[in-house]
């Protein structure tokens, strides 16, 4: 199956249908999997507990940063090869990437409140991911504000390719900005490796959220497809009537 | 007259007649400096330590502060239909229009930046350096600003969502400017190492703002 057999729009809904439960099913199963091992992983030797908000924190980090790569490939998608659903699948992202953005956030505040004292610290991490967060409430906006929905495609596929220009640059930026100011980050992880017995649980929890996105784009790409359809039905309507 | 230098001094002359606000940029960047010392206390010390962080969050904000008519009047006129069928290329279009908005609204700023930084105790070490500073960093804003403003060209309430787009993107820029700033202020750091970054963020910026504003315009008049 070619990705172009799914630009008709109709094949799609009749892929996602059947996809979503098997994916739904597989999430759940990982998810049982990860937590059972997150829960029996050790304690870490300094931090104890605590160090547990990574199983969240970390595929939170990756999510938001796959997030804006898949994003930039439907940019592509939108702008050069104009693929139907190239639109629907950055939109669906946009917001879900946002989410998993601010899961980052609100874990490592949470997580430095203990280790660090305070619940935000301009650690050069914490901030780009902030403007990785801010970008994708960027990209959210200009979706919103413009009405027609293809224009709003193609506005938001040209701010994304820029943010993934600036992203590198931007990362670049603040890592150089926090060295010259702040002294090196306040805490490093108890070790150059991370032992098998956090790593497995660790990548349980990412290989779950992974599936939990893609099942959740999907999901959300079906929604935005028949909300399109509503809106082509009612405009239909209303030429039809007036 | 070539049709970019004809855009060129079209621009400027649009900029510095009645309601064109040119200057109203270097007023907004003049009391946005103001009102610094009455949030942070009349300490001539600290204002001397982060005068030159202050002068350019105030530079960023006033560079802000025309860009979203700069396509937006154009089109309500027509005119910017001209230029997406006229023989000259997008993009240098583009460009042209950025330099002349650079030239009424960055190049007045540099000029007040050493007076209004009097205001902040720098001294004349520190003032040249923020000068070059701000000589090389404000196309870099200008012309990231010209994205934002070819995407929100055909929206109504552009001038807010162009800030949230735009301001984000600029934070390279804003953290090399101050840094090679402060460098001169504050001592031990090199000027150098920050300075020519700055300067390959300004290239960079002419390159990749012209054609991104240019793709977003041709797709939003489409």
């Amino acid at each position: 199956m070619a990705l172009i057999d799914l630009a008709n729009p109709a094949r799609f809904l009749n892929f996602a249908n059947r996809a979503i439960p098997w994916l739904g099913g597989a999430t759940v199963l990982a998810f049982a999997l990860a937590i059972d091992q997150a829960v029996v992983a050790p304690d870490d030797y300094q931090q104890g507990a605590t160090a547990k908000i990574m199983f969240l924190h970390v595929p939170g980090a990756w999510l938001g940063m796959l997030g804006w790569g898949v994003m930039t490939v439907a940019a592509l998608g939108t702008l050069v090869w104009r693929h139907p659903l190239a639109d629907v699948t950055a939109k669906a992202v946009a917001a879900i990437g946002a989410a998993f953005t601010l899961m980052c956030l609100v874990t490592g505040s949470l997580w430095g409140r203990p280790m660090w004292g305070t619940y935000w610290v301009w650690d050069a991490r914490l901030t780009s991911v902030l403007v990785l967060f801010l970008l994708y409430l960027g990209v959210i906006a200009l979706w919103r504000t413009v009405e027609d929905p293809s224009r709003a495609a193609r506005a938001a596929a040209i701010l994304t390719l820029v943010g993934a220009l600036d992203l590198p640059i931007i990362k670049f930026s603040v890592d150089w900005w926090n060295t010259l100011h702040q002294p090196a980050s306040v805490f490093r992880f108890g070790g150059p490796t991370i032992h098998p017995a956090i790593l497995l649980p660790l990548l349980l929890m990412t290989l779950a959220f992974t599936l939990l996105f893609v099942t959740l784009v999907l999901a959300a790409m079906r929604n935005e497809i028949l909300r399109r359809r509503v809106r082509t039905l009612r405009l239909m309507q209303a030429s039809a009537t007036s | 007259m070539t049709p970019l230098s004809a855009i060129l001094v079209r621009d400027m002359r649009i900029a510095v007649r009645v309601g064109g606000g040119a200057l109203i940029g270097v007023l907004f960047f003049l009391v946005v400096v103001t009102l610094t010392p009455f949030a942070l206390g009349p300490d001539l010390a600290l204002l001397k330590r982060i005068g030159p962080a202050i002068l350019w969050l105030a530079a960023l904000l006033a560079s802000l502060l025309a860009l979203d008519r700069l396509f937006a009047a154009d089109h309500e006129d027509g005119s910017l239909d001209l230029l997406l069928t006229g023989r000259a290329q997008l993009e240098l279009v583009v460009a042209a229009k950025g330099v002349a908005h650079w030239l009424t609204t960055g190049l007045p700023l540099i000029v007040a930046a050493p007076l209004i930084g009097l205001l902040l105790n720098l001294d004349a070490p520190a003032e040249a350096a923020l000068v070059l500073t701000f000589l090389v960093g404000t196309p870099a804003l200008t012309f990231i600003g010209l994205i934002g403003a070819a995407l929100a060209v055909t929206l109504r309430r552009g001038g807010l969502l162009l800030a949230v787009l735009v301001l984000p993107l600029t934070v390279p820029v804003l953290i090399f400017g101050v840094a090679a700033a402060n460098a001169a202020v504050l001592g031990p750091a090199p000027f150098g190492a920050p300075f020519t970054i700055l300067c390959a963020l300004t290239l960079a910026s002419l390159v990749v703002g012209p054609f991104a504003a240019a793709a977003a315009l041709r797709q939003e008049m489409e």
